[in-house]
């Protein structure tokens, strides 16, 4: 890719961005602006995929929502993005969690990760 | 002021706008170009003016051209285009900035497209073809061409395969999503003709362009 289209990418990326695996739970803080009204909406669930890179990288959220499930893709580096957290880590074997859309209740469950993963001791 | 400017495409990628939207950007590097000539009623019998951009080398010159760009004190340069005079007084060897567009919304944006080579008629005349099953033969063939009787030739101008693209495109009514002057930038929304790398000529929309086109992005937080 171009030295410059790198250099101007850089600009719209966030400096920093949480530290979060697909299997996690989270919590993301999105800035919703309504009229003149700005407030934070939380939507919490899974992250079921993770892709790209660069400002294009992406992550889908999946939760149940009245027994329906909801998935959203969110722009890693959106602005609207305020402020993600992670709840629960889980451990996964695979690096997009689609088959959880099959499933529902008990079989949809992830086992849960306590330790800290080796990423972050680096 | 001057309308236009000469620059070179650099590329495409995505930018997000003031209230988080994804626009996708063509970023030109455009200007500083430089006047390389005034042509006046005097000495040309019309008013113009001709701009010049992007640097080259002395010995890939020829000498009328190096005599030429020598008269304005510019280095020579590789893409020159005359653009119709504003009426305003320049001296050969001004320069021209991505700045004229300060406060342009909309823009023209002329190329030269991708060379295609020698294109079907499918590919260039968006033709459907023939069936691909049920005893049919040809697939990508035009069909008729004509009838026999009357007018028993083949009309002028009937579409037929041929040379496709390599050839200078204009797109009217782009918008102008930003503007970088420290680094002669200009961040176009959607997709330039040509390739990275081509050179391409910006100018700022006529009123009729400019007044049926929305802003399809926000530039302010409300």
């Amino acid at each position: 890719m171009n030295e410059l289209i790198k250099q101007i990418e850089k600009e719209y990326q966030k400096e920093s961005v949480p530290e979060f695996e697909v299997g996690d739970t989270v919590d993301v803080h999105v800035k919703i602006i309504e009229g003149e009204k700005e407030r934070i909406q939380i939507f919490s669930g899974v992250v079921v995929s993770r892709k790209h890179s660069g400002t294009r990288a992406m992550f889908t959220v999946r939760r149940i929502v009245q027994g329906e499930g909801v998935e959203r893709v969110f722009p890693l580096h959106a602005p609207s993005i305020v402020e993600i957290q992670v709840k629960r880590q889980a451990r996964v074997r695979r690096s997009k969690l689609y088959y959880l859309r099959d499933r529902t209740g008990k079989g949809a469950r992830l086992r849960e990760r306590r330790y800290v993963s080796s990423k972050k001791t680096e | 002021m001057i309308t236009s400017i000469l620059g070179r495409k650099v590329g495409m990628t995505q930018i997000f706008d003031a209230v988080g939207n994804m626009v996708p950007v063509t970023v030109v590097e455009a200007g500083p170009c430089v006047i390389s000539q005034v042509k006046t009623a005097q000495s040309d019998g019309y008013e113009a003016l001709q701009l010049a951009f992007s640097d080259k080398k002395a010995k890939h010159t020829t000498k009328p051209l190096l005599g030429h760009f020598g008269k304005s004190g510019s280095t020579p340069k590789a893409f020159v285009r005359e653009v119709p005079s504003d009426g305003e007084p320049h001296e050969a060897g001004d320069k021209v900035t991505v700045e004229i567009f300060a406060d342009v919304h909309h823009i023209d944006v002329t190329g030269t497209s991708k060379g295609k080579g020698f294109a079907g008629v499918v590919k260039r005349w968006h033709f459907a073809g023939q069936p691909a099953t049920h005893g049919a033969m040809g697939l990508r063939v035009p069909g008729s061409i004509g009838q026999s009787a009357y007018p028993s030739r083949v009309l002028k101008g009937t579409r037929m395969g041929g040379h496709m693209g390599d050839a200078r495109v204009t797109i009217r009514g782009q918008e102008l999503v930003r503007i970088d002057a420290e680094r002669n930038l200009l961040f176009i929304k959607g997709q330039v003709p040509g390739a990275d790398g081509g050179f391409v000529m910006v100018t700022k929309s006529p009123e009729w362009v400019a007044k049926r086109k929305k802003q399809t992005f926000t530039t302010q937080a409300s």
